[in-house]
């Protein structure tokens, strides 16, 4: 084994990425307590925290380009580097679409949700479950794993259709509900786009493992 | 479009009682540049020289199994191995001119094989496909080792190609030159396998990945013998190969 600096850093970013999974995932969790508790202070806390996200990825892609720059790596090395990338920029979105909901907590204010929250925690639960196992399926290089996150994404669409629908009927009976109706349509729709960006990792961890790009 | 011009079909070769190479089986394609890449020892040079015949020289150098070009096995008695030469050029890793003027040593090739044409416009086009044309066209009469390492390559390139030959066999040959020159050479490989077939052996893997269109990775058993261990697309070797020791090889974990 004579690239062990080269392994020790790869390890090291490849580390770091999973630190960054950790914090998204922190922000989506909080952003949902945060709408449910009508709890600003938290919602602006997730704010805050999102530039610590963002920081933390463009650390994670300019440590990636100077490997690439400086180790020519080359196949699994040149794979693990450009998934490690690409996750990186999905999780940054993710923790964006959990900044977004903590900022819709805040413009809801005192009012709080148009109708007890059910279905979008159920939302946030899977997203959370897909971005967990996505990563875990990096960790263990489990293409079997993998694969099955992108089965749940199904649910979470089928949930959002759900919740559209119902939202719209609301709005349909009584236009004085369309503005907080369509708070949490938006909050739907940025759980369901979180769920689309674990897809993706999945997708770059099927990439790595096998050098094929799916959709 | 994927014809092939080589076809190599259970290649082995021996010096004396040690085998270098073993069961070789490789189509090497029309128009494109073929990388052989490996570690020392693994045959990629003996491979190289046993397609135009340069195992000839070695005395007790044995060689079996069929290359075929053209419709006719390279290693039969009944081929002339000057004419097989003319048509499979080589260029090796350190430039070699002749000592004898730039002019002359393009035109070599052309003279010895009793060219009527017009030698001067050989020798002009063969250095202006070997991109030496602009910095000689004034010198022409100038001795050859008064040139840098890197035009003295492209001197040798041009004097193979003056032959026209249909494939060209190049071992190292940006090896002893400097970057620059070394990414000179490279731009002219790739421009050139429009109308010359191209196999190089490199050690520097990057180069196999810029200029190669197809890689083949070779190594050596416990005997000291090579053998080829996978041969694909380039892209495909070096993003994703399917042989395990292709791929501790290419990232470097090789022990």
């Amino acid at each position: 084994m004579p690239r062990e600096n080269f392994d020790r850093e790869i390890s090291a970013v490849s580390n770091d990425l999973l630190i960054l999974g950790g914090m998204v995932d922190k922000a989506i969790e909080s952003s949902m307590i945060a709408l449910k508790n009508m709890d600003n202070q938290l919602a602006k806390d997730i704010i805050f925290q999102d530039d610590f996200i963002d920081r933390k990825q463009i650390d994670i892609e300019e440590r990636c380009n100077n490997l690439i720059a400086t180790q020519q790596p080359m196949a699994s090395d040149l794979r693990t580097l450009i998934s490690i990338i690409h996750i990186g920029v999905e999780l940054e979105r993710m923790g964006d679409y959990a900044e977004g909901i903590a900022k819709i907590a805040i413009q809801m204010g005192k009012e709080g949700p148009l109708k007890p929250l059910i279905d979008i925690p159920a939302m946030a639960d899977i997203s959370r479950d897909m971005l967990s196992k996505s990563l875990d399926s990096l960790v263990n290089r489990d293409l079997i794993a993998a694969r099955n996150v992108l089965k749940q994404d199904d649910e979470v669409d089928q949930l959002y259709q759900r919740v559209f629908q119902e939202l719209l009927g609301m709005m349909n009976a009584d236009a004085d509900v369309i503005k907080r109706a369509t708070y949490l349509l938006w909050v739907a729709h940025d759980l369901e786009r979180v769920a689309d960006r674990a897809t993706n990792v999945s997708e770059r961890v099927i990439y790595l493992i096998t050098g094929k790009l799916e959709n | 479009m994927n014809e092939s011009i080589l076809n190599v079909k259970n290649l082995n070769v021996w010096y004396r009682d040690f085998q270098a190479l073993k069961d070789v089986n490789i189509d090497i394609l029309s128009n494109k540049v073929t990388a052989l890449i490996g570690p020392s020892g693994c045959g990629k040079s003996t491979m190289l020289r046993c397609i135009n015949r340069m195992n000839d020289l070695i005395p007790d150098a044995k060689v079996h199994g069929e290359i075929n070009f053209n419709g006719e096995n390279i290693n039969s008695n009944q081929l002339d191995p000057i004419d097989i030469r003319s048509k499979i050029g080589m260029v090796f890793q350190k430039p070699n001119p002749f000592p004898k003027s730039i002019f002359d040593n393009v035109a070599f090739g052309l003279r010895i094989n009793g060219f009527k044409g017009s030698i001067e416009d050989e020798v002009e086009k063969s250095l202006k496909k070997a991109a030496l044309w602009e910095d000689v066209k004034d010198r022409l009469k100038d001795g050859a080792l008064e040139l840098s390492g890197g035009q003295q390559q492209r001197l040798c390139i041009a004097r193979t190609l003056a032959v026209n030959p249909q494939v060209m066999l190049m071992d190292e040959p940006a090896s002893a030159l400097d970057p620059i020159a070394t990414l000179a050479i490279e731009e002219l490989i790739r421009d050139l396998c429009s109308e010359v077939s191209i196999v190089i052996v490199t050690h520097n893997m990057q180069q196999a990945a810029r200029i190669s269109h197809r890689t083949a990775f070779f190594m050596v058993d416990q005997d000291r013998c090579g053998y080829m261990v996978e041969e694909g697309e380039t892209n495909q070797i070096f993003t994703d190969p399917q042989d395990e020791r292709t791929e501790s090889y290419i990232t470097g974990r090789f022990s």
